[in-house]
């Protein structure tokens, strides 16, 4: 059957490709091979992995399908790209669940095992797709049985049939790696770490793998592979980056900036675990990792940590933020300093586990009691988890407070080039903690102040083990400066506003908004978090093609920029797109008067580049 | 430079105390104090957590650091103090509704990571703070303004919890035993690991006279028991009485005609099992036996400050100090011109 073919190289920009399979099929793995290949050939890339609810849902149904996507590029690239190119399916439900996002014309990998009566009944599928004659007319279809290909591959390796047919994935990953003539030496490498002890299962991973790469490079049908040159990013060192990983490091390299250990206090949920368990593996720079027994304690031992004057973190997602309100109250009455991190996913309560969604805004702003408010900053991108969880930390500590800081379950998992920093360029935060005070027995001698005030509002860290400074906090009302407990009437009032000017005058500290495009025309967009990169995408086309359009990306919503208000009137209209029901819109409607449009989906994943850009021209247009 | 030398006043913080007059808080405070300078340690190093309720407010009026934290939470926040600074000596102050109902779930792990914390659990069976509901230590049927027919919970019992999550330290004592009470705060100071102790207190406001058996001054004899390491489990006025084991279950005898003390049972507060110490805690008056006071548990095991900063050490030794260079170059990375 194998006849060497003519093959031919076409030149691409980008292209983008998902892997989809049942969740035991190695689809994560596969992904994250390909994206550190392309990464590693200078691509820029970006990826957008889609984990199933189910840890182990029946196999072949839909509700076990796990998929993996990359977009990469010669060029500048913010998203994972709208619809597929190449689509690997290793089984019905994989197909019909994924095929709508591949685009027609595109290349579709099947692998036909599974593809009986079960299976297909399994995906839901009334006759078998791969006999209807329209699939070969709109689509490059390549059938093949993996299974059996895998199999023969790794023949008289002693593996044991089950064993054989974990190899598949690599056998699929072989063939993209040959379609898109990547190379397989990084991959060969992660094997050799990663079986090197299972010599035998090594070996067998890299038979499948090699023998996916010649059947591309020898089976007839296959006589294209695309080439995606180099993307002309910024000079320097890079690696692939994750986003709770980029927050993982970020944390570490603040606390060792500012020569404080580092306590995490977490319970572990999805998408923020990874956080915890990134973490565990820095011992070695002096993190403290405390698996608490419940969020609640999470938070709560993470306020003990701050008030031992180190740097304190805790990190969830939406219902454990949740359980953490009471917590963050205590956090900001005591002004102490500490990261409070809200990984989002899809609610309201469980809601959707392993989607993304940005509707914990509100809550982060507001969802306390009383009037307790607290700066909220969140990330555009996996590498910016980086920098912007530093600006986070110095925010706590410059004005003692705890920060809110928000990301989502896109930025979380999704990857992309991070060029890696210099130390030396990076900001160090100056922790100051007050000396002991004058020993003086005097009756009159100047008493410690825990309350006392300076140029920013903030009050001194006095940390316990300091003699002279001995002082108790808590979460009644306190009388400024002594910190004596006080139920003064207007010492109360005095204090909620001295407590919400302090979390106001963030605003004197941190840059004007910036923004992409002109600073005048006929539409803002204005939006924060995962949707940055669509949004921008969506505003550099439509600049292309001569609208009148910018982009302004918030980090900080709370406070926003001292110049947002000015900036948002200096267009005729504003746009704000947002995975949740209108959340940021509706709060720069309520502060700044403005009849901000809301563009919202909520579907548990990011948007799409060609409806945003729709939306954008149909606001121009009317 | 030796320590000066302190006194129970300088513990004494310059807050005016408001507990109701006549509170048994107030006799816990003042032990407090009492054994504060006997410890060795300066003012700085001493912290009191507490979470909320009238004796959380306790360490408002202690001049040592502090935080009155929210409800249940303080094993938590002295979780992490503890873990980031194992060394401050670290207090945590909470009552029965505090430590059992809403904390509970913190109070059981603290203990069982054996954390250098000394908690000290204010019980007089009632919701003080909150004007008089029943507690989780109330006993069934306990009419109050939530259950005016009767509370229908069962109660639950502060050691046996304690001794139940793996205390390696659990005593009681009572409010208005004074001398008790200081050398039971004092062993618990000294133990290293969790140590529970549950202290016996009056709420004359909700709850007066919940513990009065066991204080009054005729009748404590017969119905609390002094436990002494190594001693036999005798009580009474007259010293008469003892408790034996019949098969598994206690039961008290009258010495003399035939029972000697060396047929009681002995207590060993050092055994490595807990199946004594919880026999004891469940010895309880209403079922006609003396309550223990006194240390029903002391052993030694690993400290979780100890270990996680153990942790620490090990993973230094083995990968040198943590260096940002090398973390961010590590594995796979590309060079772009
Ligand atoms: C989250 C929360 N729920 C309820 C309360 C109200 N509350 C304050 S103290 C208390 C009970 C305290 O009882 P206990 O621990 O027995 O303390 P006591 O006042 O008797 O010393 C309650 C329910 C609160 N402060 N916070
Ligand atoms: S209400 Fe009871 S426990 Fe509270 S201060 Fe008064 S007497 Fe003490």
């Amino acid at each position: 059957m194998a006849t060497a073919t003519e093959k031919h190289v076409e030149n691409l920009d980008e292209a983008t490709v998902r892997f989809c399979g049942d969740s035991g099929d190695g689809m994560q793995l596969a992904g994250t091979q390909f994206t550190n290949t392309s990464a590693l050939a200078g691509n820029d890339v970006a990826t957008f992995p889609d984990f199933p609810a189910e840890i182990r849902a029946p196999r072949g149904t839909k509700a076990g399908v796990s998929g993996f996507q990359i977009h990469f590029s010669s060029k500048d690239i913010y998203t994972p790209g709208d619809t597929v190119d190449a689509l690997v399916a290793m089984n019905p439900a994989a197909l019909i669940t994924n095929l709508d996002d591949l685009r027609p014309g595109g290349i579709l990998i099947v692998n036909t095992d599974n593809f009986d009566k079960k299976g297909l009944e399994q995906a839901g599928y009334e006759g078998n797709p791969l006999e209807d004659p329209e699939l070969e007319e709109k689509y490059k279809v390549h059938q093949m049985d993996m299974t059996k290909l895998t199999r023969s591959a790794v023949d008289g390796l002693g593996l044991s049939v089950k064993e054989a047919d974990r190899c598949k994935n690599f056998f699929a990953m072989g063939l993209v790696f040959w379609l898109y003539d990547r190379s397989l030496d990084p991959t060969l490498r992660f094997i050799d770490a990663k079986f090197g002890k299972k010599p035998e299962i090594a070996q067998a991973n890299v038979a499948a793998l090699k023998a996916g790469y010649h059947y591309g490079d020898t089976v007839e049908g296959w006589n294209t592979q695309y080439l995606v040159e180099k993307a002309k990013l910024p000079p320097g060192r890079y690696r692939n980056m994750m986003g709770n990983q980029a927050l993982a490091w970020g944390l570490v390299t603040s606390a060792k900036l500012s020569h404080k250990r580092l306590f995490l206090g977490a319970y572990p949920i999805t998408p923020a675990s990874d956080i915890l368990h990134e973490l565990a593996k820095h011992k070695h720079f002096d993190v403290l990792t405390f698996q608490a027994e419940d969020e609640i304690a999470a938070v709560t031992s993470t306020i003990g940590a701050a008030f031992a004057g180190e740097m304190a973190v805790t990190a969830s997602s939406g219902p454990g933020i949740a359980l953490k309100g009471e917590g963050l109250g205590l956090a900001v009455i005591t002004e102490l300093p500490m990261i409070v991190i809200n990984v989002q996913r899809g609610g309201p309560s469980t809601g959707l586990p392993t989607k993304t969604e940005q509707s914990d805004l509100l809550q982060a702003m507001y969802g306390r009691n009383g009037e307790c408010p607290m700066p909220v900053i969140a990330a555009s991108s996996p590498s910016d988890c980086f920098d912007a969880i530093q600006e986070a930390w110095r925010i706590a500590v410059e004005y003692m407070t705890p920060v809110f800081f928000l990301t989502d379950g896109y930025i979380a998992n999704g990857s992309e080039p991070w060029r890696i920093p210099d130390v030396s360029e990076l900001n160090k935060v100056r922790v100051k903690h007050p000396d002991p005070m004058p020993d003086s027995n005097d009756e009159g001698a100047p008493k410690f102040m825990p309350y006392a005030r300076d140029e920013k509002l903030a009050r001194p860290w006095a940390v316990p083990g300091t003699p002279t400074l001995e002082h108790r906090i808590g979460g009644l009302e306190k009388q400024d400066g002594s910190g004596n407990v006080s139920y003064d009437p207007a010492n109360h009032e005095h204090m909620i506003h001295t407590r919400a000017a302090k979390i106001a005058g963030i605003a004197n500290g941190i840059p004007e908004q910036a923004v992409d495009g002109p600073d005048s025309g006929d539409l803002l967009v204005v939006s924060w978090g995962g949707p940055y990169g669509a949004c921008a995408t969506a505003v550099h086309r439509a600049q292309a093609k001569g609208l009148k359009v910018s982009h302004a990306h918030l980090r900080y919503l709370n406070p926003f920029p001292r110049n947002l208000a000015e900036l948002l009137g200096r267009f005729k209209k504003v746009l704000v797109p947002e995975i949740n029901c209108g959340q940021l819109q509706m709060i720069l409607r309520a502060e700044f008067l403005i009849d901000a449009i809301p563009y919202n989906r909520v579907q548990g994943k990011p948007f799409a580049v060609h409806e945003l850009l729709e939306k954008i021209e149909e606001c121009v247009a009317s | 430079m030796p320590l000066p030398v302190l006194t129970p006043n300088d513990f004494a913080s310059d807050q005016d105390v408001r507990w109701c007059p006549g509170c048994g808080d107030y006799s816990i405070l003042a032990q407090m104090k009492k054994v504060m300078p006997t410890l060795g340690l300066p003012r700085e190093k001493i912290v009191f957590i507490s979470g909320i309720g009238c004796s959380s407010r306790f360490p408002y009026y202690m001049n040592t650091y502090g935080m009155h934290s929210i409800h249940g939470r303080a094993p938590a926040v002295a979780t992490g103090l503890k873990t980031c600074r194992p060394d401050l000596q670290v207090w945590v102050i909470t009552g029965d509704g505090d430590g059992l109902s809403i904390g509970g779930n913190h109070l059981m792990h603290a203990i069982r990571r054996n954390m250098d914390l000394n908690i000290v659990l204010f019980n007089n069976r009632i919701y003080g703070l909150t004007k008089g509901q029943y507690s989780p230590t109330s006993p069934a049927g306990k009419k109050t303004k939530s259950t005016p027919m009767g509370s229908i919970d069962n109660p639950l019992h502060p050691l046996s919890i304690a001794i139940g999550a793996e205390a390696t330290f659990v005593a009681r004592s009572i409010d208005t035993n004074i001398k008790h009470l200081a050398e039971t705060l004092k062993r618990a100071a000294d133990h290293r690991g969790t140590a529970f102790v549950e202290v016996y207190q009056n709420c004359n406001v909700f709850n007066d006279g919940a513990w009065s058996y066991a204080k009054d001054r005729n009748t404590k004899a017969e119905t609390t028991l002094e436990l002494e390491h190594g001693k036999p489990l005798i009580f009474g006025k007259d010293r008469d009485k003892g408790v034996r084991l019949n098969g598994l279950e206690p039961e008290v005898v009258a010495l003399g005609g035939g029972i000697a003390e060396d047929d009681l049972l002995f207590h060993d507060e050092r055994s490595p099992e807990p199946s004594l110490a919880y026999l004891l805690s469940r010895m309880r008056y209403e079922d006609g036996f003396p309550e223990p006071i006194g240390v029903f548990r002391a052993v030694e095991k690993p400290k979780y400050d100890d270990m996680i900063n153990d942790q620490i050490e090990e993973a230094t030794k083995m990968h040198g100090i943590g260096d940002l260079e090398k973390l961010y170059n590590a594995g796979e990375t590309w060079e772009v011109e």
